[in-house]
C-alpha cells in the first residue's frame, strides 16, 4: 500500500479530526455551562456552511469575510435561541433541554430542506488557497493544510481564552458555581448567552471551512452530532483541552481505519466509544464522580 | 463612612421549594454597625443571608439597602450595589487559581483594598497566588474568602461562620480582619456560632430560633444574661 | 422527571370507571377495521406498541433510550429474513426478532446503564447508529435496498395474514398482548422499584438494592418489546429498511410518547397514532416531515410536557 494513500487518508482523518474537535469543543462548553446537551451543534455547522453559500451567492461576499461572518450570524442566532427558549430549560429536567435541541435541529433542518431541496450545492475553493505542495510522499492540497491550521489556532485560542483571560475566568466560575458568581456581581444568565453562541459559532466556524471541501446540504451535521456525541463520552465533558484532542485523535483514528479495514472506518470511533465506557466510564480526561 | 450601607429586613418569608423556612424575620442593622445573628443549628441563619443576597428563589417581605428596595432583585444587582457574602462553605472555586479567585468579584467601587494592601494583611495568599483554589488549607481558604470581597469596595458584609472549623491563631487572623473592617466603617452582618468571638466585635446580637428572631441582646447586656443566651445556643 | 411526570399507578381495574374504559377500548379495537383500511391500522398499532415498550423505559425508570430504533429495526430484519429466506410462520419469525432485539437490548443495556441521564441518552444514540452502519454493510440486509415483498404466510398454521382482517387482529393481538404486558410490569411490585429508584436513587442504593441491575432488565423488556413491535411491523407492511434503525424513527418514539404523555400508560398509544397520522397525511404534502416533527417538538417541551393523556388526567383531578 502506497505512503500517498496512507498519508492521503491521513490528511482526511485530520480534517475530520479538526471539524469534530471545533464541534465537540463547542458542545463541551455549552454542557459545562449550561447543562444542556446541544443535539443541533450539527444544525449550526450546517448553517455556518450555508451561511457562507448564502452570503456568497445573495451579497457576493466571498470566502474570507464569510470566515468571519458566518460563524457569526451562527452564533447570533444561537444567543437568540438562547435567550428566547433554551433558557426555558434550565429549571426543568436536564432531558428537556437534549429533547428541545434535537427539535430545534429538526426544525431548522426540515426549514432548509424546503427552501433548498437536498441536493448538494458546490463552493469554491478560493483561489488564494487553490493547488498544493508536493511532498514527495504526498500530494498536500493547500485548502485543506489551511482547514486543519486554522481548526487548530481557533482551538488552541478558544482554549487560551478560557483558561488565562479574566472572561475565561468568569465562565469557569459561572460553570462550577453559578449562583455564587451572580453573588459577585457578574452577570451568569447574559454569560451564559454569550457561552451558547461561543459553542455554536464553532460549529459555524467549522461549517464555513467544510463548505469548499465537502458538499453543502441540508442534511449537513445531522450525523455528524452523533459522532460528536461518541467523542465527548470518550474524551470526558469536563475538560476543554480534552474535547480538543479527543476530536483530532479519533479523527485521524478514524482516517486510518479506512486505510487498513476500510468496512470499519464508520464504526470505529463508536467501537472506541464503547471499550472506554467499558474501562473508564467517565471518560479519558473525566474525574470519577 | 458616608456610604456604609443599612439594612433593614421586615417580615421576611422564604421557602425551600415546599418548605417554608423563614416565618416574618425582622431586623435592622444600621450603616456602620456590627451585628450578629445567634442561634442553633437549622434555624434559618444561612437561609437570611442567602436572602438578602438574593439567593433564594422565594421571598416575600422586604429586605432595603440603604432604603432601597430589593425583595425581588437579582444576586447580580444586590452585588453591584455594594454587598458582598462570605458564604459558610467558604465558596473557593477549584477550577480557579488562588489569584483568580481573588480576582472575580467585581468592583462596586474603587474604594475597596487594593492588592498590595491584602497580601500585607495576608501574606499567605501572595506565597500561593498560583496554586489551585482548593488547595488551600481551610484557614488560607477563609482569608482568601475574606480578602477577594475586602478588594471589591463593598459596604456591607454579609460573614456566615467565618470563623468554624479553623485553629484558634487563624480565628485571631479573622478577628484582625474584621476589626478592621469595622474600622474603616463598614456595616457587618454576621453569623457565628462561635460566641465569643461574636461578643468580641459586636454591637448586638439578633437571636433565631426555627426561621423567627425571638431575642435581640445588646453588648451590654451580655454578661448578665449569659445563661439564657447558653440555653438559646443548645449548649 | 420527578415534578414533571406522574406515573399512573392505581392498580389494574379497580374501579368501575377504569372497567368501562378498558372494555371501551377493546371494543374499538375490535370494531375499527371496518371503519378505517386495516392495513393502515394494523400499522399504526405496531408503532403504537413500538412506542408503549419505550415509554416503559422514560416512564418508570426515568430512563431517555435516543436509540430504540436499533431494537425495533434490528428485529424487523431479522423477522423479514426469517420469513423471506427461510420460509418460518409468521410465530417463529417474530419470536426471532423479538429474541434479537432482547439480546441487542442487554448488550446496549449493559454498555450505557453505566453513565447517568443525559450520557445515557448520548451512549445509546451512538450505539444505535452502529446498528444503522452495520445496516449497510451487513449481506443479509442488502443495504439501501432493505428486504423487500416478504411474504406474510400464514399466522396459528391456519390463517392467511394476507388476508387484511386476519393480519390486523394478528397485530391488534401482538398490540394487546405487549400492552396487557406493560401494564403488568408497571403495577408490580418490580415495577414500583423502578419508580422508586427513578425518585430517589440514591436511598434505593442504600437501601441496598442492586440499582442498575433493576434498570438493566427494564432497559431489555423495553427492547425485546420494541422488537416484538418491529417484527410485527414488518410482517404488516412486508419491508424492512435501514429507515427502521435510523436515528429519526428513535426520535419519532420519543415524540409519540412525549405528546401523548409520558408516565401515562395510554399516552403513547394516542402519541403513536397522531404521529403516524402525520407522517401519513404529510407524506405527499411537500412539506418536509421533519419541520412539522421539529415544531410539534418545541411547542410541546415548552407549553405541554404533559402530553395529552397527561393533561386529561390533569383535568380530571387524577
Amino acid at each position: 500500500m502506497s505512503t500517498q494513500v496512507l498519508f492521503g487518508q491521513l490528511l482526511v482523518g485530520l480534517i475530520n479530526g479538526s471539524f469534530y474537535a471545533l464541534l465537540a469543543l463547542g458542545f463541551a462548553i455549552i454542557f459545562g455551562l449550561l447543562g444542556i446537551i446541544n443535539v443541533a451543534q450539527g444544525t449550526f455547522y450546517m448553517i455556518g456552511a450555508f451561511g457562507g453559500w448564502m452570503l456568497l451567492n445573495y451579497a457576493g461576499i466571498g470566502y474570507w469575510p464569510a470566515l468571519i461572518l458566518a460563524p457569526l450570524i451562527a452564533g447570533v442566532i444561537g444567543m437568540a435561541l438562547e435567550k428566547t427558549l433554551i433558557s426555558r430549560m434550565y429549571k426543568l429536567d436536564h432531558i428537556y433541554g437534549l429533547l428541545l435541541t434535537y427539535g430545534l435541529m429538526m426544525f431548522i433542518m426540515g426549514a432548509f430542506i424546503w427552501f433548498y431541496a437536498t441536493a448538494p450545492r458546490p463552493y469554491p475553493v478560493p483561489p488564494e488557497l487553490g493547488g498544493g505542495y508536493n511532498l514527495g510522499f504526498m500530494f498536500l492540497p493547500k485548502y485543506r493544510a489551511w482547514v486543519v491550521v486554522v481548526s487548530v489556532v481557533f482551538c488552541f485560542a478558544t482554549w487560551f481564552v478560557i483558561e488565562k483571560t479574566s472572561v475565561g475566568r468568569n465562565l469557569r466560575a459561572a460553570t462550577e458555581n453559578p449562583m455564587l458568581t451572580r453573588a459577585f456581581g457578574i452577570n451568569v444568565p447574559a454569560l451564559l448567552t454569550f457561552g451558547f453562541g461561543v459553542g455554536v459559532a464553532l460549529a459555524g466556524l467549522a461549517g464555513v471551512l467544510a463548505g469548499p471541501i465537502k458538499n453543502v446540504t441540508p442534511l449537513m451535521g445531522g450525523e455528524l452530532v452523533i459522532v460528536v456525541f461518541a467523542i465527548v463520552v470518550v474524551g470526558g465533558m469536563q475538560s476543554i483541552l480534552g474535547a480538543i484532542i479527543t476530536g483530532l485523535s479519533l479523527g485521524v483514528l478514524e482516517g486510518l481505519t479506512k486505510v487498513f479495514y476500510a468496512r470499519g472506518s464508520d464504526m470505529v470511533i463508536f467501537v472506541v466509544m464503547v471499550i472506554v465506557l467499558l474501562v473508564k466510564p467517565a471518560g479519558l480526561f473525566g474525574k470519577e464522580k | 463612612m458616608a456610604d456604609a450601607l443599612s439594612l433593614s429586613i421586615k417580615d421576611l418569608q422564604a421557602f425551600y421549594g415546599d418548605s417554608h423556612v423563614l416565618h416574618g424575620v425582622s431586623l435592622d442593622v444600621a450603616a456602620g454597625e456590627v451585628v450578629t445573628i445567634i442561634g442553633r443549628n437549622g434555624a434559618g441563619k444561612t437561609t437570611t443571608l442567602r436572602a438578602v443576597m438574593g439567593m433564594l428563589e422565594r421571598r416575600t417581605g422586604s429586605i432595603t439597602l440603604g432604603g432601597k428596595e430589593v425583595i425581588g432583585a437579582a444576586p447580580e444587582r444586590i452585588a453591584r450595589l455594594g454587598v458582598a457574602y462570605v458564604p459558610e462553605e467558604r465558596g473557593i472555586y477549584a477550577t480557579l487559581d488562588v489569584t483568580e479567585n481573588l480576582m472575580l468579584p467585581r468592583k462596586v467601587n474603587d474604594r475597596g483594598m487594593s492588592l498590595e494592601r491584602i497580601y500585607k494583611l495576608f501574606p499567605n495568599l501572595y506565597e500561593r497566588r498560583g496554586s489551585q483554589g482548593t488547595r488551600l488549607s481551610g484557614g488560607e481558604q477563609q482569608m482568601l474568602a475574606i480578602a477577594r470581597v475586602l478588594r471589591t469596595g463593598a459596604s456591607l458584609f454579609l460573614l456566615d461562620e467565618p470563623t468554624e472549623g479553623l485553629a484558634p491563631v487563624i480565628v485571631q487572623q479573622i478577628g484582625a480582619a474584621i476589626e478592621l473592617m469595622k474600622q474603616e466603617g463598614h456595616t457587618i452582618l454576621l453569623v457565628e456560632q462561635n460566641f465569643r468571638f461574636a461578643t468580641r466585635i459586636a454591637d448586638r446580637h439578633y437571636v433565631m430560633e426555627r426561621g423567627r428572631i425571638i431575642d435581640q441582646i445588646p453588648r451590654a447586656e451580655i454578661a448578665a444574661r449569659e445563661s439564657q443566651i447558653q440555653q438559646y445556643l443548645g449548649i | 422527571m420527578t415534578q414533571q411526570v406522574m406515573i399512573d399507578t392505581r392498580p389494574a381495574p379497580s374501579r368501575a370507571a377504569d372497567r368501562t374504559l378498558y372494555l371501551l377500548g377493546l371494543a374499538a379495537l375490535l370494531a375499527a377495521p371496518f371503519f378505517v383500511y386495516p392495513l393502515f391500522l394494523a400499522k399504526v398499532l405496531c408503532y403504537c406498541l413500538f412506542a408503549c415498550a419505550f415509554n416503559l423505559l422514560l416512564g418508570s425508570v426515568g430512563l431517555l433510550s435516543f436509540g430504540h430504533a436499533a431494537f425495533f429495526g434490528g428485529a424487523a430484519y431479522v423477522t423479514g429474513h426469517a420469513l423471506k429466506e427461510w420460509g418460518l410462520p409468521f410465530e417463529f419469525a417474530a419470536i426471532l426478532g423479538t429474541a434479537a432485539a432482547t439480546f441487542l437490548g442487554f448488550v446496549f443495556g449493559y454498555v450505557s446503564i453505566r453513565r447517568q441521564g443525559l450520557y445515557f441518552a448520548m451512549i445509546t444514540l451512538a450505539l444505535a447508529q452502529m446498528i444503522y452502519f452495520l445496516a449497510f454493510q451487513l449481506p443479509f440486509t442488502h443495504a439501501e435496498d432493505g428486504l423487500t415483498a416478504i411474504p406474510r404466510g400464514k399466522v396459528l398454521g391456519l390463517f392467511d395474514l394476507n388476508n387484511l382482517y386476519v393480519l390486523y387482529y394478528t397485530a391488534a393481538a401482538v398490540f394487546l398482548i405487549g400492552y396487557v404486558l406493560i401494564m403488568r410490569i408497571t403495577h408490580s411490585t418490580f415495577g414500583q422499584i423502578l419508580k422508586a429508584i427513578r425518585e430517589n436513587q440514591p436511598r434505593m442504593i442504600s437501601l441496598g438494592y442492586r440499582v442498575n441491575n433493576y434498570k438493566l432488565v427494564a432497559f431489555v423488556l423495553s427492547a425485546g418489546l420494541a422488537g416484538l413491535a418491529g417484527a410485527t411491523k414488518t410482517m404488516v407492511v412486508q419491508l424492512a429498511s435501514t429507515v427502521d434503525v435510523h436515528w429519526a424513527t428513535s426520535g419519532d418514539v420519543i415524540l409519540m410518547a412525549l405528546l401523548g404523555g409520558v408516565g401515562t400508560l395510554f399516552g403513547p398509544v394516542v402519541g403513536g397514532v397522531i404521529v403516524e397520522m402525520l407522517q401519513f397525511y404529510l407524506a405527499d404534502s411537500g412539506l418536509p416531515i421533519q419541520m412539522v416533527i421539529g415544531a410539534i417538538f418545541v411547542v410541546c417541551i415548552l407549553v405541554f410536557r404533559r402530553g395529552i393523556v397527561g393533561e386529561i388526567q390533569r383535568l380530571l383531578g387524577r
